[in-house]
């Protein structure tokens, strides 16, 4: 019997312990990924170039993960595309089985002469992680305004730190590595900042999500940065968020407030502090194109929408599995119980091999502690209260709250379409992948509509449908792909 | 202050540099190898290098691909993300603007004809 061939899409904590137990499966692995080094957001590695003696000195778990990643990039069975990304999945015609075909370029970003490839396999492993979420405020699009991933990304990445004097703010424990990350390459952060206020973040973090969090492995991680912080007597409040940056052509201060537990703004309760830099994270988006493109069903809970799997990681979609952040925010050893739960399984793994009862265990813990999380940290309803009539609300098109008022006011424009015509918020380079949520939220908000059901005028998934996921160009869309020889 | 790279010599992580350079808009612009072509122009001190459509100047966002505010033209590709290319030496970076007002750079399209 041929062995099953497996195709994992994103290399990260998940994907990775996707490929690695497909392999002790038996399967043939393809693993590619758009970054020229496996590891995804949490195990985000220098590059060769710089020859890093102790990379360990940036990463929890290096040494496990180092393992990991040498033995499945050198196992024979293992094909890995580094520098490759996945532009559209296309669905087999409705009679013929199989998950769909992986359509990738290879090649470096968005470069002109990328090889364009088309990959079918017998299962497909979704990956792909997410991305900060950010709530828009007045000055949020001045450069020096960073996501806290972006500030992580370019520390632990690159070794480039993002300023001197930096303030952190948002919501959820993410603030913590990103100060820490800051601190450790030596800039001075003047405040951390977590909007929920101190009952509803001691409510949430009860004595059960401690044990969540120890069991998911994230405990000792949070106590670790936290030490940091004090180490480095930087003021931690909650209650508090930056609600505007100013400055001339790029941030130089930013305007702070007290938030009720609603996260209307206490009046007189601004300050200013001058910074060279803000990091703000509101949570994350999972990156669900791909598995919308393959026609995976998705579930709404408390922090979003996610990919709905069952207990076996299986997508709604026929030999599509998804694992990791894609599936729920929960961290890198929950995606990594999950990947490797989806990895075996794809890779035709026994269902009733003793080893899955532990990974199962590992992910519904995973499960429980992003859901007490995404309820120890939520988006406060009343955080519209701090934009402005020019506020930017989509970044692209530089669509500000006004002209998105206006449209949705109007009876004629109100329905989605309409509205991302009528203002073009949406329409820009990034697909609406950073603003989306928020218009959707906003103009539900405008219209007087409860929040907990699809927007009206777009179905569930409409914010998430993007046919091309990646950009291609139209000299690369014009050449035949070649399919991979197997 | 501006961003600026981890000096190699007090970098807990051991690590070597190799220079190389690349030109923005014609200007010499130092990096290491390595490096993003973002990570490049932030490390020199740069900030903000796009102007979007009411011209006002852009640099990293989201630092991962997915806001797509860092874009610029390396050689002869338009719209690459600059947090996600590595720099070569010798690379040609453009600078690019949705604004109709600054002759010289190169426009931008719209997502129309992506
Ligand atoms: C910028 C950023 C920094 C973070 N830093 C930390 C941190 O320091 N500590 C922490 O606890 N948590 C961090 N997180 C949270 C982090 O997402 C998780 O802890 C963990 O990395 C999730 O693992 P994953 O495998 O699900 O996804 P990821 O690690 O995100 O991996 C997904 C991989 O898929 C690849 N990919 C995506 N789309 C495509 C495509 N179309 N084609 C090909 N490849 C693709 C990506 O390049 C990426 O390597 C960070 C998140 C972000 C967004
Ligand atoms: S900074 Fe967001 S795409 Fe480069």
């Amino acid at each position: 019997m041929t062995p099953p061939h497996v195709t994992v899409v994103g290399a990260g904590p998940a994907g990775l312990a996707a490929a690695e137990t497909a392999l002790i499966a038996g399967a043939e692995v393809t693993l590619l990924d758009s970054a020229e080094q496996p590891g995804g957001q949490y195990h985000r590695m220098m590059p060769d170039a710089y020859a890093a003696a102790r990379p360990e000195r940036l990463q929890h778990g290096w040494r496990a993960f180092d393992r990991r990643r040498r033995w499945v990039l050198e196992h024979p069975r293992c094909t890995w595309w580094p520098d490759t990304t996945v532009w559209a999945l296309e669905r087999p015609a409705p009679h013929e089985p199989g998950p769909p075909r992986v359509h990738v370029l290879r090649g470096p970003a968005d470069g002109a002469d990328r090889r364009r490839l088309g990959l079918d396999s017998d299962a497909v492993v979704l990956a792909v992680g997410a991305h900060d979420r950010v709530l828009p405020f007045p000055g949020w699009e001045l450069p020096g305004v960073f996501t806290g991933g972006a500030a992580q990304a370019l520390a632990k990445g690159e070794r480039v730190v993002v300023g001197d004097r930096v303030v952190v703010a948002g919501t959820g424990p993410f603030l913590l590595p990103v100060a820490a990350s800051l601190l450790e390459a030596g800039s001075r952060v003047l405040a951390v900042l977590e909007a929920n206020a101190t009952p509803t973040v001691a409510r949430g973090w009860s004595q059960r999500l401690w044990e969540l969090a120890a069991q998911a492995g994230k405990a000792g991680e949070l106590v670790e940065y936290a030490a940091a912080l004090v180490r480095h007597r930087v003021p931690c409040r909650t209650g508090r968020a930056v609600i505007e940056a100013r400055g001339d052509g790029r941030v130089e201060e930013v305007v702070t407030a007290r938030l009720r537990g609603d996260w209307s703004v206490v009046p007189g309760s601004e300050r200013t502090i001058a910074v060279d830099a803000v990091c703000v994270t509101h949570g994350f988006s999972p990156q669900l194109e791909l598995p919308v493109a393959a026609g995976c069903a998705l579930r709404g809970s408390s922090a979003g929408e996610f990919v709905d799997v069952d207990d076996d990681q299986r997508t709604s979609c026929p030999g599509v599995y998804a694992c990791g952040e894609i599936t729920g925010i929960a961290g890198a050893p929950a995606a990594r119980a999950e990947g490797a739960l989806a990895g075996w399984l794809a890779g035709g793994g026994d269902p009733a091999a003793p080893a899955l009862r532990h990974l199962r265990r590992n992910r519904d813990q995973g499960r429980a502690f992003a859901e007490r999380l995404a309820r120890a940290h939520p988006v406060g309803a009343a955080w519209p209260g701090w934009l402005r009539p020019e506020t930017v609300v989509c970044r692209c098109e530089e669509t500000d709250y006004a002209s998105l008022c206006r449209a949705v006011a109007h009876a004629a424009t109100a329905a989605a379409r309409v509205v991302k015509l009528e203002t073009r918020a949406g329409l820009g380079p990034c697909q609406a992948r950073m603003c989306g949520p928020t218009v959707a939220e906003l103009s539900a908000r405008l219209r007087g509509e409860p929040l907990d059901r699809p927007v009206e005028g777009l179905p569930v998934a409409g914010p998430h449908h993007r046919p091309i996921a990646q950009p291609i160009r139209l000299g690369e869309l014009a050449d035949c792909p070649s399919l991979d020889p197997e | 202050m501006s961003p600026r790279r981890v000096r190699a010599e007090t970098d807990a992580v051991g690590r070597r540099e190799r220079p190389l350079l690349i030109t923005v808009d014609g200007e010499a612009v130092g990096g290491i190898d390595g490096q993003t072509i973002a990570g490049v122009m932030l490390a020199a001190g740069r900030l903000g290098w796009r102007r979007g459509v009411s011209g006002a100047a852009r640099g990293v966002f989201c630092g991962i691909g997915v806001c797509f505010d860092c874009l610029v033209t390396v050689n002869a590709d338009r719209d690459v993300r600059a947090c996600r290319r590595r720099a070569r030496d010798g690379d040609v970076v453009t600078l690019q603007s949705r604004w109709p007002g600054i002759p010289g750079t190169a426009r931008e399209s719209g997502s129309e004809d992506r």
